[in-house]
């Protein structure tokens, strides 16, 4: 398998305060990869690293090409999808406007079937494709910031802890869809969870980050038995 | 009562001016998060470049759509040179820059131009409208092509993917370049949009307060009130604001003993003050709640 996304020695910076300390990881295409770790170890930071969200030295190359000199909305254009932390929702649009949005750089055709699709997968936006994004409840918005993403019609994209306050049951419901859409749509995945369980069922490759750097990686099922990462993560 | 309706149609007339000069001045607070006090010499600015074209032998409509197109240039070029480069800077280094940019636009039309006070035509005759003695025909067309413009900007904003970028750029900008919106263009068509329109409040507003550089002192102070009675936020507040200020403007400088013409613009910022005081968001804008 090739790397579709490639990153070396990768450090970031928030003025003074040095957040990531050389990181190096790829992924591969197709896969779903889950990058695991407490809080402030930099998980957010990586993402946002990879769209140029944050000041960063250091190599990131998507399909062979450097990110680095891009800016955010070029390395969008490139078929890289981010759903934020907080979800980033156009919360005084319709429900129906943030997914036109999500394909704002798309050509004009394909979009509104592209929407229907959405619907399939997420019935209940359906039912409030009128309504203002910000009345949705905070499941149905993460699952509206996925569905924006997918308009995307992305070749990788970022999830940045989705599972966050939400309720176990919509966010099982949510990681299957994230599955299938892996599977059918062949959309490669980095999800970023302090959820582990979960991220590890759906995940083939996994990296746990700890303040900056990648302390340990491997095939998601063995990262999942490992001692440590029970006894951290996991909680049992 | 005919006074009365006589003074709320006139008030309506212009209002009309204030509502696209509050507009322009909150799709560029939208954009930016900075209140454009130079709006109103951009404004004054294209008006004498139509004047001009007319000396020049420009019908009027010609020159009135020429000076839209300069007027969108104009205000594209001086968000890239000068506000652009301000992005990131405090809020006290772009009031510098306004008032810089309102002191070099009103000495260069002075300049250019002399501060004589020129007569401007109308293209609407001032005969009364439909017969009737309450309203003239500038004042119906000065409510009629705002009326059109709204309707214009509406559509723009609800149904074209570029209207709908702009909303999510100025709305979430975060988010906006997370799918691709180029923010940093949608801000300065904004601000070519903004003085276009502010254009045609000049153009519409000329004949009646005659063509010089200070013509827009008193309009933009009128549009500020009129941006903050319908709320910063709200692009449909700031148009109903602006109506709302033109009919109190009317109202108050005839039926309030004392007020007359030489007090109709301290009325205008006693209500600025008034709903700063007592509802800082205004009449249809949200209260803006940021997390500290």
């Amino acid at each position: 398998m090739t790397a579709l996304l490639n990153i070396k020695a990768l450090k970031a910076y928030y003025g003074q305060v040095q957040a990531l300390h050389g990181l190096e990881f790829s992924l591969n295409e197709g896969s779903v990869t889950t990058l695991l770790g407490a809080n402030g170890a930099g998980k957010t930071t990586t993402l946002r690293a990879i769209c140029n969200m944050v000041r960063t030295t250091g190599a990131i190359e998507f399909d062979g090409a450097p990110l680095a000199s891009r800016s955010t909305e070029n390395i969008v254009r490139l078929g890289i999808a981010h759903v934020p932390q907080g979800r980033g929702t156009f919360t005084t649009m319709t429900v129906e406007e943030n997914l036109e949005l999500g394909a704002i750089t798309r050509n004009k055709a394909g979009v509104a079937s592209d929407i229907e699709r959405m619907y399939a997968h997420f019935p209940v936006l359906k039912q409030r494709h009128t309504q203002q994004a910000g009345t949705l409840s905070g499941g149905e918005q993460q699952m509206l910031a996925v569905a924006r993403a997918l308009m995307l019609r992305p070749r990788l994209m970022l999830l940045d802890e989705p599972s966050f306050g939400l309720a176990p049951l919509i966010v099982r419901d949510l990681f299957k869809i994230l599955g299938k859409i892996n599977r059918e749509d062949k959309v490669t995945i980095l999800v970023v969870e302090q959820n582990a369980q979960l991220a590890l069922e759906i995940a083939d490759q996994a990296y746990v980050i700890e303040t900056g750097r990648i302390v340990m990686s491997g095939k998601a099922n063995e990262i999942a038995d490992n001692e440590d990462v029970r006894r951290s993560y996991l909680g049992y | 009562m005919e006074l009365l309706t006589n003074q709320i149609l006139a008030g309506i007339a212009t209002g009309a001016i204030y509502a696209c000069m509050a507009l322009a001045v909150v799709m560029i607070y939208q954009a930016i998060d900075h209140l454009n006090f130079a709006q109103g010499e951009m404004a004054m600015f294209s008006t004498f470049i139509s004047w001009q074209l007319m000396q020049w032998g420009v019908p009027y409509w010609g020159a009135f759509l020429l000076t839209l197109a300069f007027s969108f240039a104009g205000g594209i070029v001086i968000e890239r040179l000068l506000f652009k480069p301000l992005a990131k800077a405090p809020i006290l280094t772009n009031v510098a820059g306004f008032i810089a940019l309102f002191a070099i636009i009103n000495s260069s039309a002075g300049l250019i131009w002399d501060f004589t006070i020129k007569q401007y035509p109308t293209p609407f005759g001032s005969s009364p409208f439909l017969g009737s003695q309450l309203i003239s025909t500038h004042q119906a067309g000065m409510i009629g092509v705002t009326i059109l413009l709204l309707i214009a900007l509406y559509g723009f904003f609800r149904y074209t993917r570029i209207g709908l970028a702009m909303r999510a750029a100025a709305s979430v900008p975060e988010s906006a370049r997370l799918v691709g919106i180029n923010t940093s263009w949608m801000i300065a068509l904004g601000w070519g949009m903004a003085a276009a329109i502010g254009s045609i409040a000049g153009m519409l507003i000329a004949p009646v307060v005659f063509l010089e550089p200070n013509m827009m002192v008193g309009v933009l102070i009128y549009g500020f009130a009129a941006a903050v009675l319908g709320g910063l936020t709200s692009p449909f507040g700031a148009v109903v604001g602006g109506f709302l200020v033109g009919i109190i403007e009317n109202l108050a400088g005839t039926y309030i003993p004392g007020v007359g013409n030489e007090l109709k613009l301290p009325i205008a910022l006693a209500l600025i003050i008034f709903v700063l005081v007592v509802k800082p968001a205004g009449l249809f804008g949200r209260p803006i709640v940021k997390r500290v």
